[in-house]
């Protein structure tokens, strides 16, 4: 009864959670960075709309305020990373550190009340159906704003920047300009959530935002995989967001769910990192032991008998008719650098396994 | 237009891993010529190529694109320039994106990107058209990510990508190093064609000296980061793979080519 009685407040804040995941997803997703500004640019989005509110600043105004102050700290770290050659993951890591000192003294205090007595706050959990409607709002115009962007010509570049940055060079992109683009927006996103959330519960606070990333990392991880069962429109850029707020929304009804369960509330962020690393740990390990090359390993299967999928699907294959036909009687020797060395091999191309070069090269800080 | 002006660069200069890749190179292209470039491994070509394209600074000596010093140009603004085919199937596209969402990308090389529409269905249309040239049905799976694809399909694929916008320069980067036999031979017949279409001026690097000579106008040598050999017209026609073996141990002083080069 009790969860029943909070699931109204755990959808609440799982949009202005799902706010905040739209922004890691444009990062983590989209540009393919792992951008840790977050922690600290949400908590400054918090900051700057309590202060501005308590000083008697319209409500707007103070959203506006925190979006372009969290816009502001993801452009250092896109400086630090672009301009200095600095890994983007240190360089979050930098300005988060950066951001707590900026935060004590936005604030002025270790804490700040948004009373919704005293002040002209937007939502608030004493009137939790309202801020539903409201976080819901924010949602559609962000989605619908970020899907439209993400068509024209200047996004689909941003896209291909996290896709393919030396391709993007090549089709005479600005990679660097577009990462921090990324950066900016992404941030922004976030500090507008953290602005959201202080009205929400009532309070700012200088330690709010630890932990962020990997709620936003859960909601991203959860809210993708969730809407990617959808027939047709799962791999949607729009369904993927949406997915991405739903995502922020699940995790605080499990959230509320374990609390009243009974579960140490000082569990909890153990809880959630590792949520997110088996997530993160699983398309990996999936790949490594996949069942069929267990089964090949053991040589159970021949290897010709493991066409592949896509290849069996019935997609034209570049040589198909004449294509040199793999050794079919041969005893099966499965040994990998023999199959990568391999050039008769058309089949579409291990991009799981070339990003992970790609990420392990990256972090060298290609500027 | 293109013209290489005395070019050198060194890699980890003043160090024990100092490699002279580049050594006082010069070379002029002229309108429509399409010239192969050969040499062993580690001879510059690639350097040579990431010069042109802006991928590496030269330690000396300028680059001169249609009139236009380059030289200190990044690379994403002399992409107007050019067109690129990678040695890596996978580092010509975007792999988590559309196959017309790419062709769209190329088609704005070059140009500035505003908030119109990434793709349009004139577009969409026009590409059609132009991947059932390749024949390899990717017309009608327009919508496809590009990652399903194959190394031969993708290769194709960044080809029409490369010569959408008519570039000044083809750069191609033994674009078909890392196919079979058979789709490489595909890929290059399709190169061939699309280069004698639009008369494009192209630098193509290649392992395998048969190709070398069946295809260009012109091909040159590469050996320790200088150009030991330039054969042109008449000359580079008759010209049979042991006269360039043999070229290749005179101007080299080393006996045998790589197997690479033999064998392929």
């Amino acid at each position: 009864m009790a969860f029943l009685n909070a699931l109204p407040g755990a959808v609440a804040q799982g949009l202005i959670w799902g706010i905040m995941a739209v922004g890691v997803y444009l990062t983590f997703k989209v540009l393919d960075i792992a951008d840790l500004t977050v922690d600290g640019s949400i908590t400054t989005g918090a900051c700057v709309c309590a202060i501005l509110l308590s000083n008697g600043t319209n409500v707007w105004v103070a959203l506006l305020a925190a979006f372009l102050a969290g816009a502001l700290a993801g452009l250092v770290t896109a400086l630090f990373h672009t301009f200095m050659g600095i890994p983007a993951i240190l360089a979050g890591i930098l300005t988060q550190l950066m951001l707590w000192s900026i935060n004590l003294k936005i604030l002025g205090q270790a804490n700040m009340p948004v009373s919704a007595r005293t002040l002209p706050v937007l939502l608030t959990q004493l009137k939790v159906n309202t801020a539903i409607c409201i976080g819901l709002g924010f949602v559609a115009v962000i989605i619908v704003a970020l899907y439209w962007f993400f068509g024209t010509e200047y996004g689909s570049g941003v896209r291909a920047t996290g896709c393919n940055p030396r391709m993007a060079k090549a089709q005479g992109i600005n990679v660097n300009f577009n990462k921090s683009f990324g950066l900016v927006l992404s941030n922004g996103l976030v500090a507008l959530s953290g602005a959201l959330l202080a009205q929400y519960q009532g309070f700012a606070d200088i330690n709010m935002g630890k932990g962020a990333i990997v709620i936003g990392l859960a909601a991203v991880i959860i809210g993708t995989a969730a809407v990617s069962w959808i027939p047709k429109y799962g791999k949607n850029f729009a369904m993927q967001l949406f997915g991405v707020v739903l995502g922020g929304v699940i995790y605080y009804i499990v959230y509320q769910l374990v609390i009243s369960l009974g579960l140490d509330t000082d569990l909890l962020k153990m809880l959630s990192a590792l949520v997110v690393a088996v997530f993160l740990g699983v398309p990996y390990l999936r790949k490594k032991y996949s069942f069929s090359k267990i089964l090949k390993k053991w040589g159970f299967v021949k290897k010709s008998v493991l066409v592949d999928e896509v290849a069996a699907k019935g997609i034209i294959n570049a040589a198909e008719e004449e294509a040199p036909v793999m050794v079919v009687e041969a005893p099966v020797v499965v040994d990998e650098s023999h199959k990568k060395a391999n050039p008769f091999d058309e089949k579409p191309i291990d991009d799981a396994a070339h990003r992970i070069e790609k990420n392990a090269s990256k972090d060298g800080g290609e500027v | 237009m293109l013209i290489i002006n005395d070019i050198y660069k060194t890699f980890n200069k003043g160090t024990v891993n100092e490699k002279k890749a580049l050594n006082g190179i010069d070379l002029v292209l002229n309108d429509g010529d399409f010239v192969t470039v050969i040499g062993g491994n580690g001879a510059g070509k690639s350097t040579l190529m990431n010069i042109v394209a802006g991928t590496y600074t030269p330690d000396k000596g300028e680059v001169i694109i249609d009139g236009v010093n380059v030289t200190e140009m990044p690379e994403h603004k002399r992409a107007k320039y050019l067109g690129r085919v990678f040695q890596d199937p996978i580092m010509g596209t975007a792999a988590g994106m559309q196959i017309d969402e790419n062709l769209a990308l190329a088609a704005r090389r070059g140009k500035r990107r505003f908030l119109k529409p990434g793709i349009t269905k004139k577009e969409r249309l026009e590409y059609k058209e132009l991947l059932r040239i390749l024949d390899l049905g990717l017309e009608n799976r327009m919508s496809t990510k590009v990652e399903l694809l194959s190394g031969g399909q993708r290769q194709s694929l960044t080809l029409l990508m490369a010569t959408l916008q008519k570039p000044k320069l083809l750069l191609l980067d033994e674009h078909t190093a890392a196919l079979d036999p058979k789709t490489a031979k595909k890929v290059l017949e399709l190169t061939d064609q699309i280069v004698k279409d639009n008369s494009l001026t192209t630098l193509m690097i290649t392992h395998n000296m048969q190709d070398a000579i069946k295809y260009g106008n012109r091909l040159i040598m590469l050996s320790d980061g200088k150009i030991v050999l330039d054969i042109r017209g008449e000359e580079k026609a008759k010209l049979t793979v042991p006269d360039l073996l043999k070229l290749f141990g005179q101007k080299t002083g080393e006996e045998m080519a790589s197997d690479k080069l033999l064998l392929s």
